[in-house]
């Protein structure tokens, strides 16, 4: 079966099952925001929660779920775009702390 | 490799060596890839100003956390969650040839849009009234308001070119100059304008709550 014709076929009902669990994770977001947690746990659990949620969106709300390819090329360069902008980080702490063994 | 040779690796067809020049990358229309593309390139732009509000954030001891309530930015994400709930309905209702709901969703979708926006400027504005503006920050330093305005300003332009591309693309398929393809393409941006939110609000509203 053709994309067209699955989507023409397709009901509604697996668009409400992935809206209900984006927006019940959504809620847990907020829920999160409200323990008492360290900023780096409440991060952590907070960007999981984001990963997940933009995944779901990804693969059923913009459709790459049914295209395996293009999946994989989306995939490839965003995570090597997000992974490159991590070089930062170390820096970040070292105008924070300080050079350690400089002192 | 010859002509035959590409016809048993099944790259050509019989109508000739055309269609390897002609055939859409990954089975997906030029038009939709170049919205893939799009989507990257604004990906990179969105991680990098998130990554460099992580590092600042970071660097700074006197982060300040000026959000007492959540409800506003929760009823901003409900509205920018349902919406793309519509535009996905949007899609099913113009693949399946009804013009009519099809158009009538997308519009519903735009008004969504319009309603975030709304409530986003009203943030913007109680914030501007408390002292808060590009350079100034009340609560410490004005790096923090120099970057919440930054990032959200650029989610709401974002949001601002999506309700007008909804509105002109809507009209234009229910003249019959685009057809489902194109308002499906108008979607993916759509729902990529929801996908940033899912990040922006954690890192930038909840991280910054006060207790």
């Amino acid at each position: 079966m053709t994309t067209a014709a699955t989507r023409k076929n397709g009901g509604m009902t697996k668009d409400l099952i992935v809206f209900a669990f984006i927006l019940a994770l959504a809620g847990l977001q907020f829920v999160i925001a409200y323990q008492n947690i360290t900023a780096s746990e409440m991060l952590v659990r907070m960007l999981s929660v984001a990963i997940i949620e933009a995944a779901l969106a990804v693969l059923f709300f913009m459709h790459l779920a049914e295209n395996r390819g293009l999946l994989w090329f989306v995939g490839i360069f965003t995570v090597f775009v997000l992974l490159a902008l991590q070089y930062g980080w170390t820096d970040s702490f070292r105008v924070l702390d300080g050079v350690k063994w400089a002192k | 490799m010859s002509q035959a040779d590409l016809s048993i690796h099944g790259q050509v067809s019989r109508t000739g060596a055309t269609e390897i020049m002609t055939a859409p990358t990954f089975s997906v229309a030029a038009k939709k890839m170049a919205m893939w593309l799009f989507i990257i390139a604004d990906t990179a732009t969105f991680a990098g100003c998130l990554v460099a509000y992580g590092f600042i954030r970071n660097a700074t001891p006197d982060w300040p956390r000026p959000f007492h309530s959540i409800s506003n930015v929760a009823v901003m994400t409900l509205v920018l969650l349902t919406s793309s709930l519509t535009m996905l309905i949007a899609e099913r209702h113009a693949w399946m040839g009804d013009k009519v709901k099809a158009f009538r969703w997308t519009m519903i979708t735009a008004v969504f849009g319009i309603m975030f926006a709304t409530l986003h400027l009203r943030e913007w504005m109680g914030m501007i009234r408390e002292g808060a503006t590009l350079f100034h920050n009340p609560w410490g330093t004005p790096l923090f308001s120099s970057l919440f305005f930054s990032i959200t300003g650029l989610h709401l332009l974002h949001v601002t070119g999506g309700v007008v591309a909804l509105i002109a693309v809507g009209l234009r398929y229910r003249g019959g100059r685009y057809n489902a393809d194109d308002l499906e393409i108008t979607g993916l941006y759509w729902h990529f304008v929801d996908l940033v939110w899912m990040f922006v609000v954690p890192l930038v509203y909840l991280l910054n709550l006060s207790h």
